[in-house]
């Protein structure tokens, strides 16, 4: 048993440090909530290179500079530099549209350590249509071409569903022909912006039974010579993912405001209160944010999950799917095939996927004056 | 985010490496002591392996400049063992790590 006082021992491995919401493409599955923080509200240097410190501090890592789109803060390279100076690990989560060859070699003499590129599709034509954003792909290429050339390693990215999954074969492709050392095939995962959009978004299932066995294909064919990881999609599951490894288990995520966060979503679900590193230290919000020992261990799961041999593998999938497809954060995760819910989110996901809705492209709500 | 793999010092690998080899860590990978958990860690992109003590002896002597034969030597050497089995050791997990993109033969 794993009790959320023994499971507050273990420090994080990994930190997601979302340095802003602002960002030139507007995907519609943005992992980023509905409602994006503005840039008066984000963090300053001095802060996220003190956060950066007691991440190293608490024994994190690796820190993955993410956004929105990371290079829009002009101070990208100072804090790419506290975190080579903590011995942490950094990793550029970027749109690769808006850094020059000036600005990426120094992010390497600063220390960067890799580069994850997003790509939105395989083609300029599936790419630009669901980044909306005429000429990003173009923009890409050319930056993928820069990163290997200035000896970066390199990462490529796609979030995967309805309007990109026939591309599976061109990025691998793609990938190849840009010297990426890895590709990530993420299926979409339904929150925030995607959530929005999963009527848009929801591939049928024989589409990704087949994209599935593909990834698969290219894996055991490239072995040596790509990397291919995939995020599987999971209403078709009967298994819930792992979400995070855990709740509070391994990582943990910083939002442009300063909030920290077991997850990227967690903020959807009431009455948690996360705690803000303007005000406490990282290593306190860590062990001591009530929001952070809420679903910890298994002490919190509800009774089939307590008696499941699966959970310390899946710890109970995720609390935010499940406060979204039930109403409810502490239900099961109703992917799974013991949830009572589960039949209605395999039906939910097969009408989802026959529907022909047009994206709500990811922005800034309209300006209210204050 | 991050996938948390062990290495075993006897895993599986694919066996074509030559002890005239010199195997190196590819800029993008580092190897560094993990003091909050203690022992010694891979970073690799998205990924952190954590080393078993054997796996740290190896790994430390993994600089770009000596061939896998010296490497072998040395820990033969160090820990008063026979070569032919610490080759084989070696070799099985060089060999796996260089499949998994996380070392290069220089």
């Amino acid at each position: 048993m794993n009790t959320p006082s023994e499971a507050r021992q273990r420090p994080p491995i990994g930190m997601l440090a979302e340095l802003t919401h602002r960002c030139p493409l507007q995907c519609p599955y943005c992992s980023n909530p509905v409602e994006l923080t503005r840039k008066r509200e984000e963090l300053d240097t001095e802060t996220w290179q003190r956060v950066f410190a007691e991440a190293a501090e608490l024994g994190v890592l690796q820190v993955h500079l993410s956004g929105g789109e990371p290079a829009l803060r002009q101070d990208l390279e100072a804090l790419v530099a506290s975190c080579a100076e903590h011995g942490l690990y950094s990793n550029l989560i970027t749109a690769g549209v808006n850094i020059s060859r000036a600005r990426l070699e120094a992010l390497a003499d600063a220390g960067l350590d890799h580069v994850q590129l997003s790509v939105q599709g395989a083609t300029a034509e599936v790419n630009d249509y669901i980044a909306n954003l005429p000429g990003a792909f173009d923009k890409k290429r050319a930056f993928a071409a820069e990163v290997t050339d200035v000896g970066l390693p390199l990462t490529l990215n796609s979030v995967i569903h309805r309007a990109n999954l026939h591309q599976i074969p061109d990025l691998v492709e793609l990938a190849l022909e840009l010297g990426a050392r890895r590709l990530e095939i993420a299926h979409a995962q339904y929150y925030g912006w995607a959530l929005r959009n999963r009527a848009a978004l929801m591939p049928p299932r024989e589409q990704v039974m087949e994209a599935l066995e593909l990834v698969e294909a290219a894996r055991e064919r490239l072995k040596g010579k790509l990397v291919i990881d995939a995020v599987v999609p999971d209403y078709y599951a009967r298994l819930p993912k792992p979400c995070m490894n855990g709740w509070g288990r391994q990582s943990l995520n910083v939002t442009p405001a300063g909030k920290v966060l077991p997850c990227h979503a967690a903020e959807t679900i009431p009455g948690l209160e996360f705690w803000n590193v303007r005000e406490q230290a990282l290593g306190d919000i860590w062990q001591h944010n009530p929001a952070f020992n809420a679903y910890r261990g298994t002490d919190w799961m509800p009774d089939t999950c307590q008696s499941c041999d699966r959970r310390e593998i899946d710890w109970g999938g995720c609390r935010c799917q499940a406060l979204a497809l039930t109403g409810d954060a502490t239900q099961m995760d109703p992917v799974c095939e013991l949830s009572p819910y589960h039949d209605e989110i395999q039906t939910l996901a097969i009408t989802d996927s026959s529907r022909d809705d047009d994206f709500t492209y990811r922005r800034f709500a309209k300006s209210t004056p204050h | 985010m991050s996938a948390d793999t062990d290495i075993d010092s006897d895993a599986a690998g694919v066996p074509d490496l030559h002890e005239s080899d010199v195997v190196k860590i590819p800029r993008g990978v580092r190897l560094r002591e993990d003091k909050a958990r203690g022992g010694w860690v891979l970073l690799a992109p998205e990924r952190v392996f954590q080393l078993d003590p054997i796996a740290q002896q190896v790994l430390t002597r993994v600089d770009g400049e000596r061939d896998v034969a010296a490497i072998v030597d040395d820990l033969a050497q160090a820990f008063a063992a026979p070569r032919e089995r610490i080759l084989v050791d070696v070799r099985a997990m060089l060999a796996d790590l260089i499949t998994k993109n996380i070392l290069e033969v220089a």
